[in-house]
């Protein structure tokens, strides 16, 4: 990793990063990419194209075969701290409430009990779950589920945010919902988010950039820079620049669908 | 409510024609006692010999719940263990699944050999039949933990100790549970082919395995069966007081359990 002539250094760095399954199949090659602070970078892309794959390998969850990753500078392993990652099912562990849910990370740090429970409590204020707080599981719907997932992602006060499908099986108004309330969330803090998605409406609705991948193997296709107005609303999906970047989006990943 | 109370009354009902029907055959038939007592008889049997009764009871519940509550601690422990290291479960695993086939009739008397006739003994026979079925359900609750979850805790750097008590552990209650249910109605069987064996510390004293080998041979059938009957109610109480345990475990936030007792 080298530092740029003003010394700063992208938050998260992928130079020629490959991965090899141990089968032989080739999931990703010589994907280059840079991604700064305060960037919301959604990664698109047929099934089969890694995309989920190059969010776990930033996550340090999976090793990449070859290349180079940095996150903040240093490796992913190390810089798990300032990371949260979410994934595609809520992932939330069934015999805890909600609550307790949310509280996992801090007390798997060992966070003092007093703090443990004035963060729990902020966050779920901020999320609006305060009145499930001490619900299971079992006893929300999906789109609750998700919110207390993110909520256990955002409390330990990730930089960066590593989102792996997380809206994919919700209904059209939750996810739209959700989305709007991730960006609200995200105008108060300065995430960095790494952002996987099918969905190419919601990738340019939440993104200052669009990855497109191609597959077979996985590898950049496209960087597209979205430069619609801040702040986004529900608003801004009908407006024509938002619908013109759409078409266009969906154009260019047609095009890496066939080719 | 009141579906369950004459659901109640209806299984008092068919109970009570099940006497009388039992009842009726053997008059019917001229049945000598030592071949169908009557169910008065069984009565009178349970009321007179009750002393005896609740003795044989007590020294099988005891061997029954001893060598139960051993196989859920050892059955524990070697989960536990065969969930921290891979390459020990693949290597031993497939011989506990041996512990469960091998026919306890034919190594009890073994067993009394080494450590000799009595209560003890029993309680190990029980102990090498009841573990088995814990072992094999805690095990797979223990492994079969969803691999993100296992992520998200490795994200959260929790160390291999926390991915065991706060996320194994909790996740295993079910099947461990499930495990031990088994083990609870097969620990009554264990107690009473192990007296079979071991027989009794005293002469004419003994659990219920005993007694009924004693009755049977004296063809004290009304006492013989008495001593059935208590049997059964052992065996049933065994399996409700592990379905109250699991019941208070797992009903806040576990279907199957819900299922089963909250209503």
């Amino acid at each position: 990793m080298v530092a740029r002539p003003d010394g700063s250094i992208p938050e998260i760095a992928l130079d020629n990063v490959g991965k090899r399954f141990r089968d032989g199949a080739v999931a990703l090659e010589d994907i280059s990419l840079s991604v700064e602070r305060g960037e919301f970078v959604s990664l698109l892309g047929p099934s089969g194209c890694g995309k989920s794959t190059l969010l776990k390998i930033v996550s340090g969850l999976s090793a990449a075969s070859q290349g180079n990753v940095r996150v903040n500078g240093i490796t992913p392993e190390n810089a798990r701290e300032m990371m949260s990652f979410i994934f595609q099912d809520a992932t939330l562990l069934p015999w805890r409430t909600v609550e307790q849910n949310v509280g996992l990370g801090l007390e798997l740090d060992h966070a003092a009990r007093e703090l443990r429970r004035e963060r729990v409590a902020a966050m779920l204020d901020l999320v609006s779950l305060s009145h499930v707080a001490r619900r299971y599981p079992r006893q929300l719907s999906g789109g609750m589920k998700m919110r207390v997932s993110i909520a256990r992602a955002l409390v330990s006060r990730p930089r960066i945010l590593l989102l792996d499908e997380p809206f994919a099986a919700l209904d059209e108004m939750s996810r739209d919902r959700l989305n709007e309330e991730l960006l609200r969330l995200r105008a108060e803090h300065d995430w960095t988010v790494l952002f996987v998605t099918h969905s190419v409406a919601e990738a340019v609705f939440l993104s200052t950039r669009v990855v497109i991948l191609a597959a077979h193997p996985g590898r950049i296709a496209h960087d597209i820079p979205i430069n619609l107005p801040w702040p986004r609303t529900a608003e801004t999906r009908e407006s024509a620049a938002f619908e013109e970047a759409v078409t266009r989006t969906s154009r260019l990943l047609r095009g890496v669908q066939h080719a | 409510m009141k579906s369950n109370s004459w659901l109640a009354l209806n299984s008092i009902a068919v109970f009570a024609a099940l006497l009388l029907l039992w009842d009726r055959i053997a008059a019917w038939a001229h049945l000598p006692a030592y071949i169908l007592p009557r169910p008065l008889a069984v009565a009178a049997a349970m009321h007179d010999r009750f002393p005896s009764l609740l003795n044989s009871l007590v020294i099988t519940t005891e061997e029954a719940a001893g060598g139960l509550l051993a196989s859920i601690l050892v059955g524990v422990v070697v989960a536990m263990i065969f969930a921290q290291w891979r390459g020990l479960r693949q290597l031993v695993y497939p011989y506990t699944i041996l512990l469960q086939t091998v026919p306890i009739v034919a190594i009890a008397p073994l067993i009394i050999n080494w450590v000799g006739a009595g209560i003890f003994a029993v309680m190990v026979v029980t102990f090498i039949i009841c573990l088995a079925p814990v072992i094999a359900n805690t095990t797979q609750g223990l492994i079969g933990v969803d691999q993100n979850l296992i992520q998200l805790f490795v994200m959260h750097r929790a160390s291999p100790a926390q991915i065991l008590f706060k996320l194994r552990f909790p996740h295993a209650l079910p099947s461990f549970f499930t495990g031990v249910r088994i083990a609870a109605g097969i620990s009554v069987i264990g107690g009473l082919t192990g007296e079979l064996f071991a027989g009794s510390t005293r002469v004419g004293e003994g659990g219920l395995g005993y007694a009924i080998t004693y009755a049977s041979n004296q063809m004290e059938t009304a006492y013989l069966f008495a001593l059935v009957i208590a049997a059964t109610v052992l065996g049933f109480t065994f399996f409700f007081v592990v379905m109250f345990f699991e019941w208070l475990a797992l009903h806040n936030w576990h279907e199957s359990a819900r299922e089963a007792g909250a209503e």
